[in-house]
């Protein structure tokens, strides 16, 4: 039988605020060896709702298992499962490079402008670039940077929102109000 | 901060009192205990636990508790209890060991859809994280094996948590919940009162029901020749046995039960074809791929009731009844899975399908329980050689109490024994432990068991090997006189890993064969009358003796050493693929 491919999701979690809710959702991960390419969290939209955006490699039915699982969680309201068509997302990557290197040439400035990154800091010893972007482009910018000297760099996980208008949390949060009455 | 008026002050203050009770953490404890109507407690104190003992104290009119001789044991025990109940099972732990104690119990209770409450005491909260003495971080171990954990660190959280706790536990698909109370909660003073949670937002115990999807399934069913109905737990924890019945014979289907849907409808009944998976009946095992359409109800499709997924129910489609949304297309795919208490799906089921019988498909299940009783059962339930058989021995108990008696078991050949040759007339008459399959689970159920049905005889069939793994819950049943009838069958063999390495190693017995102490003694040493059988010309009378005892009563039989469970589908195996022999 053929394995079916992985594919790249980008899951977004939304839970109530409580302690130990980022243990219980990775160790849903963690017993399938899925492994987490990327995770931040932050509040949502909605007060008092936390929202994790996970992004993992997985074929689409493990996907659908691992986000019951997920939801199965006590403290999780919700999980949704977007491929990248679905989202707007984002990730931000911050380099230092020496300021000498920066100042003997015009070839940082030029990647700089290139890239669309900007200054953040500039110390007689180094320099801080910043630049937001897919993974990708981020990456390419360190690689054009390393034959300069890049001395630290760093990238953030991926944050994401939908292409829908509003969090589609509040329309979850509204069908649960209308299963309540059915339910009762 | 807020300033108030001293008159107001003084309203809300009398407003308080009345409506609330001052009192400290330990005895909202138990006050919170007693709105969720708990009347049996299983556990064992230490310090960190001490305060809320201290407090049970007072309270010995209203809650039994039952001084087990292990944590695990105490879990075990809240486990039969709840089962044969249908309540939630409670236990009191002390930190550190205490708590770590009870993690195979809690992972048991998770596996097999148990509702308990484990409260367990933990180090004060400013010693938190210090490594403190006896300190373990108890919601973190046990945060995979628990349905919901929580740590209380003031004595004002204690009611909210608890009544959170409780219904957590027992609704949708039922399981267990810890809740680990710091010392200083216990301690501290607040003011109590209690409010049973009735919802929680972030958790839809069931799902509404998709009336789409019951005329699908209606439609399927009327048009299905060969259709099989699995039943599971599901059945039971939703107390749909009546509604079971009710669907099964307008619709003249066959159902074969999974391990833990035993007794959800009586074992005479004549649509009911036996148990499915491993060792289960010949009929159900090979007929999955016959059936054009199954019918899960409150089953999850286990690997051991499966075999091998490629080859599992290939020509049929499936109809999958199930509380818990995890478990839709997670082993097998559903054509129409159909979402929601059994309980309420079953009987609209029932109104839409069309009243029917299947004769003749009915009757191959009959033919191959005959195929079935030649090869195997009449050997293992009236041999003619001369060893005794545990088929044999667990028929005749059966008989001896009327076949009415509550079955729970440990682990391993008698499991599966016991599983195939008691008999049942009513529900909820099986403890035995499922998806974890813990050796040492049967005593302690036991003694649950038999707390929770006391008016029911119950018996434990228990293995040399798993007995010696809570053995020493004889003291309890001594010290509480719980009149269980243990059977223990005894091959001088861990039997069911010896039947594999007979079979699938060569028979290269490592490490399997026990010598064993003299368990007549040992039952003398705990007051716990006991007989030894070792002929089968004796074995009509010490079944006798043992029913006629009136308190607990040890029954050791020495059986075959290398008897064998059959039919078996070997483990990764298709059901398939079933062997007699
Ligand atoms: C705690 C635990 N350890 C190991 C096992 C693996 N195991 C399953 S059955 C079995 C043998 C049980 O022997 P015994 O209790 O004598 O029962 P018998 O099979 O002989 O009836 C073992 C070791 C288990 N299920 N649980
Ligand atoms: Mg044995």
């Amino acid at each position: 039988m053929k394995t079916p491919d992985k594919e790249e999701f980008t899951l977004s979690v939304y839970s109530e605020n409580h302690v130990g809710l980022l243990n219980q959702i990775t160790t849903v991960f963690t017993r399938r060896h899925i492994n987490i390419e990327s995770l931040t969290t932050s509040e949502s939209a909605i007060t008092g709702i936390h929202k994790f955006t996970i992004v993992v490699f997985a074929t689409a039915d493990n996907i659908e298992k691992l986000a019951k699982q997920i939801e199965k969680r006590i403290d999780v309201l919700k999980v949704f499962v977007f491929r990248a068509d679905e989202i707007i997302h984002q990730e931000i990557a911050l380099y230092k490079v020496s300021t000498s290197s920066l100042l003997g040439g015009n070839e940082i400035e030029k990647l700089v402008r290139q890239y669309g990154a900007r200054i953040l800091e500039i110390t007689p010893e180094y320099t801080v670039i910043e630049k937001t972007g897919h993974k990708e482009e981020t990456q390419e910018l360190f690689e054009k940077l390393d034959p300069y000297g890049v001395s630290q760099f760093v990238r953030s996980g991926r944050i994401a929102i939908t292409k829908t208008k509003k969090e589609l949390l509040e329309n979850y949060l509204k069908k649960l109000e209308t299963d309540q009455t059915q339910l009762n | 901060m807020n300033v108030m008026e001293p008159q107001s002050q003084l309203l809300m203050k009398e407003e308080k009192t009345r409506e609330t009770k001052r009192m400290s953490g330990s005895e909202a404890v138990m006050q919170s205990l007693i709105n969720e109507g708990t009347t049996m407690i299983f556990g064992y104190p230490g310090g960190a636990i001490m305060p809320i003992y201290d407090a049970l104290y007072n309270y010995h009119d209203q809650v039994h508790h039952v001084l087990t001789r292990h944590e695990q044991g105490a879990v075990h025990a809240a486990q039969g209890y709840a089962r044969v109940t249908g309540k939630v099972g409670v236990c009191f732990a002390t930190s550190g060991p205490g708590a770590t104690n009870t993690v195979t119990g809690l992972a048991d209770a998770m596996m097999d859809s148990t509702p308990l409450v484990v409260i367990t005491g933990q180090v004060i909260s400013s010693l938190l994280g210090t490594d403190a003495f006896q300190e373990t971080d108890v919601v973190g171990v046990t945060q995979p094996v628990t349905k919901w954990n929580y740590q209380v660190r003031k004595a004002e959280d204690i009611p909210a948590a608890l009544a959170r706790a409780f219904y957590i536990a027992r609704s949708g698909r039922p399981g267990p919940v810890v809740v680990d109370i710091t010392k200083d909660a216990q301690v501290n003073e607040m003011d109590f009162k209690y409010e049973p949670v009735k919802a929680i937002r972030s958790y839809s115990p069931e799902s509404p029901i998709d009336f789409h999807q019951i005329e699908e399934a209606a439609k399927l069913i009327n048009l299905s020749r060969k259709p099989l109905a699995l039943v599971g737990q599901g059945v039971v924890l939703g107390n749909a046995e009546k509604e079971l019945l009710e669907f099964l014979e307008k619709s003249g289907i066959p159902a074969a039960w999974t391990l833990l849907g035993l007794s959800a409808m009586p074992s005479d009944h004549l649509l009911n074809v036996g148990m499915l998976g491993m060792h289960g009946n010949y009929g159900p095992n090979i007929k999955t791929n016959e059936a054009d359409l199954i019918i899960a109800i409150g089953m999850r499709f286990d690997d051991r009731v499966t075999g091998d997924l490629t080859k599992y129910a290939t020509n049929a489609r499936v109809i999958h009844m199930e509380i818990d949304p995890a478990e839709i297309n997670k082993n097998v795919h559903a054509d129409v899975p159909l979402l929601g208490n059994v309980k309420k799906t079953l009987p609209l089921l029932t109104g839409k399908i069309t009243k029917n019988e299947h004769t003749d498909w009915v009757a191959e299940f009959e033919a191959c329980f005959r195929i079935e009783y030649k090869r195997i059962i009449e050997k293992e339930t009236a041999p003619d050689d001369k060893g005794l058989r545990m088929g044999e021995v667990i028929s005749k108990v059966s008989s001896a109490f009327n076949d009415d008696a509550v079955m729970v078991t440990d682990v391993g050949q008698h499991q599966m024994m016991g599983a195939r040759y008691f008999r049942f007339k009513q529900s909820r008459s099986v403890v035995t432990s499922g998806g974890l399959g813990t050796m040492g689970f049967g005593l302690p159920a036991a003694m649950g068991a038999k707390l929770g049905a006391p008016e029911r005889p119950v018996c434990v069939f228990v293995g040399d090997g798993g007995f010696q793994m809570t053995i020493q819950e004889l003291g309890t049943i001594f010290q509480t006189n719980i009149p269980v009838k243990i059977v223990l069958l005894n091959n001088n063999f861990l039997g069911m890993v010896r039947q594999w390495q007979e079979l699938f190693f060569d028979k290269r017995y490592a490490s399997t064969e026990l010598i064993n102490p003299d368990f007549q003694t040992i039952a003398k040493g705990y007051h716990v009358p006991a007989i030894k059988v070792t002929e089968r010309e004796n074995l009509d009378d010490a079944i006798k003796q043992m029913a006629e005892t009136e308190g607990p009563f040890l029954m050791e039989v020495l059986v075959e050493k290398e008897g064998n469970v059959f039919p078996m589908v070997p483990a990764g195996a298709s059901v398939s693929d079933i062997r007699l022999e």
